[in-house]
């Protein structure tokens, strides 16, 4: 269990170091929501359909900017295999990563998802839901993403290739995420959107660490 | 049972699978053939013209199979594939990789024919109709699968690699349909289904039935081909494949 | 305590090497020889278990490696060709962090002792990235003290150290070797410890 807070430590102190590869992210997130305005028009109507679908998609966007970077550096200068050598399993230490990247690149988005919100003139009661699916949604994204950037490792157009495995398998969750905020401003409730997302999540934190480490180990032989 | 067992092994090297899937090939073409003209023939001339749908509605008898053979031809490859990681055999690999174009192929059939049905019916060539987008999203995961495997050099790798792409993507294909189909009726979206036509005639099933069958036949016949061309693109360096007539010449 | 018999491996559809045995006993140690390409990194990554071999087997104390797992890890301590280590963080970090992810705490002042002992006094506190290749591979000769294994296994560990670097890290083996330890390394030179062997490629 000190090894799981060992690794969260480290990445985020590496995260910490490298300020501007996170704050790029972010800003990618900020000027591709600020986009869709631009390209369709000011009208509030307009814009408060399309808001929760406009966040996601750009979430999901600015998550696979931050993926590749997951076991890149690692793998580049062999702490990979020191991690894979340790006596703590690799699983653990793997789900220990994948919570960092939440932290540093999923958790910053819920954070300011409701600032963007305001642009898309949602009022108080959606951009709450729209927070709580984020923070439902955006670890699902990491996690799956994980598998996605392990199978990608050290492989030619990596960065591309990352994109066509993972974004057909985050359809599920932009479907909840962004019908949980339409499902709500319809009227008709958030709260069915929000524990599929759930029940989601709770599937990937079993299974994805397992297939992230696997494709890892396989990316090392 | 013991016996099986060993002649399943026995033929799970490519070696000695390379021969039995020459001679079998011959076969499952001949079967392709019967079938694809027996389904043709009912389909086309025996089966009656729907009262609603017209003549339009013929596209169904590859349709529908098509759809059919898309998703089951994922699950033979996660199959395949999981077999691979479990017993390390090098066929399951070969096979898995061998199965993917087919699969990706008879997706964007389905993806293709519905459009051209959809455009008489709907009066649009796409409509984001459940089945479709699921459909579409399946296409995204073969190709995601054929690029993966195709990116990575070392084959030991690359079929392991996309043996746990595979395997992922089987996990969530059930959960993207009931997603897609959520998504769908809480937008209203077209929701007229290809299959459930109102009258669907004994005829009409027949038709469905031995078109599938010929699919069916169809993807075993190409798939055997193409992962004969893998065997002897992966083993050129081995006695057995320098020995080959077909190589000598 | 290691065995290893019949051993193959395999790189692509390539055969590096086959029939390989050999046994190690404590206070022995292992000088894998051979040319460019021989497969003494690929030998080095199978004794360690990140690739399996294509044959044969491998026994830490009498059990195959793959079913010891995290019991033979514990023992064992492997640095390969690359730094293994965070360019982004000091060398007092790099080894602190090492040792926690391994589930140890290391104590502030041995770490820094031996840190000193490499040479690297006054530069604890630097990012890896200021210091030199030399200094980044002294970092790492302070994790085979760091980390108490029983089983070394280096790659090329001598690259990039200057003399008495070389001497420095020939008496740590020396040392290791004498406290029952044991050590599997390859290298372009010839080493002048006792009790070694020589396995060719």
């Amino acid at each position: 269990m000190s090894a799981l807070l060992a690794i969260v430590r480290r990445d985020l102190l590496l995260a910490m170091r490298r300020k501007s590869e996170m704050l790029t992210a972010l800003f990618f997130f900020i000027i591709v929501v600020s986009l869709f305005p631009l390209g369709i028009g000011p009208e509030p109507v307009l814009l408060r359909k399309i808001a929760p679908g406009v966040l996601w998609v750009a979430a999901l966007l600015a998550t696979m900017l931050s993926l590749n970077r997951l076991f890149a550096a690692d793998h580049a200068d062999g702490t990979l295999e020191q991690l894979a050598l340790s006596p703590t399993p690799l699983g653990l230490l793997v789900t220990g990563k994948i919570a960092a990247h939440w932290l540093t690149s999923g958790l910053p988005l819920v954070l300011l998802a409701p600032v963007l919100g305001v642009q898309f003139d949602l009022d108080a009661s959606a951009l709450g839901i729209l927070v709580g699916a984020l923070l439902l949604g955006t670890p699902l994204l990491s996690l799956i993403g994980a598998i996605g950037a392990a199978l990608t490792l050290g492989v030619r157009g990596g960065g591309v290739l990352l994109s066509l495995l993972v974004l057909p398998l985050y359809v599920p969750a932009l479907i909840f995420g962004a019908g949980a905020v339409e499902a709500h401003i319809s009227g008709l409730g958030a709260s069915g959107h929000l524990s599929l997302l759930a029940a989601l999540l709770a599937l990937a934190v079993f299974f994805a660490p397992w297939a992230t480490t696997a494709a890892l180990r396989v990316a090392m032989e | 049972m013991s016996n099986r067992l060993i002649n399943w092994f026995k033929f799970a090297s490519p070696q000695s699978f390379y021969p039995l899937a020459g001679k079998m090939i011959p076969w499952f073409w001949a079967l392709t053939a019967v079938f694809g003209i027996a389904g043709l023939w009912l389909s086309f001339f025996v089966a009656p013209t729907d009262a609603v749908q017209g003549e339009g509605y013929r596209i169904i008898f590859i349709h529908v199979p098509a759809s059919w053979m898309s998703m089951f031809i994922y699950l033979v490859m996660a199959a395949w594939a999981g077999l691979g990681l479990a017993l390390n055999t090098r066929l399951s690999g070969m096979m898995a990789q061998a199965l993917a174009p087919t699969g990706a192929l008879m997706a964007f059939l389905s993806l293709w024919t519905g459009a051209l049905w959809g455009k008489p019916m709907w009066g649009a060539w796409w409509v984001w109709d459940a089945r479709l987008t699921s459909e579409l999203i399946l296409f995204f995961l073969y190709i995601g699968f054929i690029a993966l495997q195709a990116a990575i050099d070392d084959p030991r790798r690359a079929d392991k690699a996309g043996a746990i792409l595979a395997l992922v993507g089987v996990v969530n294909i059930p959960i993207i349909y009931f997603s897609v189909k959520w998504w769908n009726t809480l937008h209203q979206g077209a929701s007229v289904s290809l299959t459930k036509s109102p009258s669907m005639a004994q005829t009409m099933l027949w038709g469905m039935l031995l078109m599938a069958l010929a699919f069916w036949m169809y993807s075993i016949a190409v798939a055997l081909m193409r992962v004969r061309a893998i065997i002897l693109e992966r083993e050129t360096h081995t006695e057995w494949v320098k020995e080959l007539e077909a190589v000598k010449r | 305590m290691l065995s290893v018999t019949d051993l193959a491996c395999v790189r692509g559809e390539r055969r590096l090497f086959s029939d390989l045995a050999f046994d190690l006993a404590p206070g022995e140690w292992l000088h894998v020889q051979g040319e460019n390409g021989a497969g003494k990194t690929t030998l080095l990554r199978a004794l360690v278990g990140l690739s399996p071999p294509a044959a044969g087997e491998i026994r830490w104390r009498g059990a195959p490696i793959g079913r010891l797992g995290e019991d033979y890890r514990r023992e064992l301590l492997y640095l390969g060709h690359h730094g293994a280590v965070k360019e982004d963080l000091t060398p007092l970090e790099n080894l602190r962090v090492a040792a926690a992810l391994d589930g140890r705490q290391l104590d502030e002042r041995d770490t820094l002792a031996t840190l000193h002992r490499f040479g690297l006094k006054g530069r604890e506190e630097l990012p890896v990235r200021f210091l030199s290749a030399g200094q980044k591979r002294r970092v790492l000769l302070a994790r085979l003290v760091t980390r108490q294994a029983t089983l070394w296994i280096l790659d090329e560990p001598f690259t990039a150290l200057d003399v008495k670097a070389v001497d420095m890290l020939s008496a740590l083996i020396g040392e290791h070797l004498a406290a029952g330890g044991m050590a599997i390394l390859t290298s372009h030179q010839t080493m002048p410890m006792a009790n070694g062997r020589a396995v060719k490629l």
